[in-house]
């Protein structure tokens, strides 16, 4: 079946929304408006305003509203129209989603589902590109997830439903355009594994060289395209989706690793106190010995993202960073 | 020295239990406070003397299917919606016994079995909650009513509006307490807010809203039956302002340099245990050796309380990270046992 991510999206929750009368959704715009990324389009037209439920701009207030509605036994989706304005709603994400049922020693479950657009590349200025789910990835008690793919897209929304925990899903948003084959039947998907999406040749070909290249989220697709012009080098790659950026499926880097002996890490986030510092750390500390070259890392630009095409551009990760990254891990030169 | 402003007091049995709720809590606290100068429980403790008028009235219009949700100041609250003196002392020592197996503390008691849902040290991180917790009951086709109790500083917070505004907008099923004790620690009413009616700002969003005196636990009370009946009945959110006075420090750590001793003396005049007592007197009601008795229960409930606190067990360091996630089958596929003590399974090591 031919489908995009965001009819992918729209098909996981008209799904779920299908399976389980307590899921509903909640944000702004998400009804009349149809979605301010069109995924719920249509949605309200087939469950109603109750369960396709708009929202005023009051972020706090309605995640809050969500996690109390989670608390009371409903199965909740929060739309946030993007990550930046998740901050708006911290306080609730982070001092009460994430810490109520520890702080109850167990006793309160939050089940609830948020889902955020992340990302750049639509030249919107730094209020609306910003790639935050590595901080949220730093938070106990929630679980985070980057769908990259369309199998992703459709499948990971109802596991995410059926975790006990909070789960926050992030979107890039320049994947809801993606198009591409989606098998008729599928479905939920594990969300507790990486996924190696292609494996470098082993040096049985005659490439001496090979690297592990570590994604995830909106940077997967160019990671893909520099592995294709990287192979035409003679570099092999394996690269790996992460999918779950907290808990970090750290066993299926390490197995890479042990094969490749060099990683790349690229994320869309700064460098700076990131989710590829913290994947670089936890392959220093657990594969050191297996590594012949430092982990290389390829990441944002420290600045608020520009409006401006060349600065957003020069200020994000590129096939070309990717691919000179790779080039140095393997010796190659850069 | 002031009355109960309502016309006469309720039948014996009532108005003994509205004396021997509030008096459960004074004494719980005084112990607290005991235990806390004993250096038996640490972190911030923050003591409801003065105001237990308004968990002991408000309790008493909730059904034990309805939602309690409070603040960082909810010994009370917790005591009186039926967590046990015990289960909240073991908290405060650690305990594996107490309510929330030590990881809670003073702050966060909470307690599934009397939905009891903290125990929220944000100032107003609790409203959003009581609206979701109501929106769940609506969707659900359920006649539960959430009350959510605050006090007068969490006005000034961006969630309070947010909070009302989808309550009403909403017309979900939740009581807004607003404990105005007239002081947000050391910062009045009158030098935070721009409009100090708090009642008129819940009805500027169309909610019924009205103002209590909360030193009268009988006021109290009759007002609460009264907006909880309303609310399941279908009436949409309701507002009461309680107007009450903390006589102790905001927490221990507080020399209350911002308002006078005789401004503190003063509105002791109108302890509601002793307004409530004295009224019963008044009724004849209340004789000497009943009161004496009611006092030695109490004090025996604390005591046994104490008692089991203080032989409760640490909840063991080898349980830190239980309670991050949920227990599941399948753990997640992070490296517990390859990574040894640094990046292993989420949480922290001991
Ligand atoms: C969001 C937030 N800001 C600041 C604080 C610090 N703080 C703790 S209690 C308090 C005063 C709250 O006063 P009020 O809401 O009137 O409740 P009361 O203590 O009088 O019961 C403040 C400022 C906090 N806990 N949370």
């Amino acid at each position: 079946m031919k489908t995009t991510y965001r009819e992918a999206m729209r098909a996981a929750l008209r799904d779920a929304m299908q399976r389980d009368e307590r899921v509903f959704l909640m944000g702004e715009d998400v009804g009349r408006y149809g979605g301010s990324f069109a995924v719920s389009l249509g949605l309200l037209e087939e469950f109603g305003p109750e369960r396709i439920r708009d929202t005023p701009l009051s972020e706090s207030g309605f995640v809050g509203a969500g996690i109390g509605a989670a608390l009371g036994g409903m199965r909740p989706v929060v739309e946030i129209m993007t990550v930046n304005f998740s901050l708006l709603a911290l306080d609730q994400i982070i001092n009460n989603a994430a810490t109520l049922l520890h702080m109850s020693g167990g006793q309160f479950n939050v089940p609830i589902v948020i889902r955020m657009t992340t990302g750049a590349g639509r030249q919107l200025g730094a209020q609306h590109s910003h790639s935050l789910e590595g901080w949220y990835a730093h938070i106990p008690g929630l679980r985070i997830l980057a769908p990259a793919t369309l199998a992703d897209a459709r499948g990971m929304l109802w596991t995410a439903l059926q975790d006990p925990d909070p789960v926050l899903i992030f979107e890039h948003g320049s994947l809801y355009n993606m198009a591409g084959e989606l098998d008729d039947d599928a479905g939920a998907v594990d969300i507790d594994k990486a996924t190696v999406l292609r494996r470098a040749d082993s040096k049985a070909d005659g490439s001496a060289d090979a690297v592990t290249i570590i994604t995830y989220g909106g940077t997967l697709p160019m990671v893909l395209d520099a592995a294709d012009q990287l192979a035409g080098e003679g570099i092999g790659a394996d690269v790996i989706d992460l999918r779950t950026l907290r808990p970090l499926d750290t066993h299926t880097l390490l197995d890479s690793v042990a094969r490749t002996h060099r990683a790349v890490v690229v994320d869309e986030g700064w460098r700076s106190g990131s989710i590829s510092a913290e994947i670089a750390a936890r392959i220093s500390e657990l594969a050191f010995f297996d590594l012949d070259a430092p982990v290389e890392r390829v990441c944002s630009a420290e600045v608020p993202v520009p409006y401006a095409k060349h600065l957003e551009q020069a200020a994000l990760p590129s096939v070309e960073r990717v691919m000179a990254a790779a080039r140095r891990a393997v010796g190659a030169g850069g | 020295m002031t009355t109960l402003r309502n016309q006469g007091v309720p039948d014996a049995g009532h108005a003994q239990h509205l004396l021997r709720q509030m008096l459960r809590v004074r004494r719980l606290e005084e112990k607290c406070i005991e235990l806390y100068s004993a250096a038996k429980i640490r972190g911030f403790l923050h003591v409801y003397i003065g105001e237990e008028a308004v968990a002991a009235g408000v309790m008493e219009a909730l059904l034990p299917e309805d939602a309690v949700v409070a603040t960082y100041r909810e010994h009370g609250h917790a005591l009186l919606r039926g967590v046990s003196a015990g289960a909240i002392l073991a908290e405060m020592y650690g305990h594996a016994e107490g309510c929330c197996r030590g990881r809670g503390g003073s702050m966060h008691l909470f307690d599934a079995a009397t939905r009891f849902y903290g125990g929220n040290a944000i100032v107003a991180g609790g409203l959003p909650l009581a609206v979701g917790l109501a929106l769940a009951d609506r969707m659900a086709g359920r006649q539960r009513v959430t009350v959510c109790f605050f006090g007068e500083g969490a006005v000034a917070e961006g969630e309070f509006h947010e909070s009302m505004n989808l309550a009403a907008l909403w017309q979900l099923p939740v009581l807004f307490c607003c404990e105005n004790n007239l002081y947000a620690m050391g910062t009045a009413l009158g030098r935070s807010e721009s409009q100090t009616d708090i009642a008129l700002k819940a009805a500027g969003y169309e909610i019924s809203a009205w103002a209590v005196d909360g030193m009268d636990v009988l006021a109290v009370e009759e007002a609460a039956r009264r907006a909880v009946d309303a609310v399941r009945s279908g009436g949409g959110p309701h507002f009461l302002e309680l107007r009450t006075y903390r006589f102790r420090a905001h927490s221990m750590f507080d020399p209350e340099l911002y308002r006078e001793k005789s401004e503190v003396t003063r509105w002791m005049e109108r302890d509601p245990i002793s307004l409530l007592r004295a009224a019963m007197q008044a009724a004849g009601q209340l004789p000497d050796e009943e009161w004496a008795a009611l006092q030695a229960d109490v004090e025996a409930e604390i005591s046994t309380a104490v008692g089991f606190a203080e032989n409760g067990t640490p909840e063991p360091v080898s349980e830190l990270a239980r309670f991050v996630y949920s227990d599941r089958a399948d753990d997640g596929s992070d490296v517990g046992s390859v990574a040894g003590d640094g990046a292993g399974k989420e949480g922290a090591t001991p």
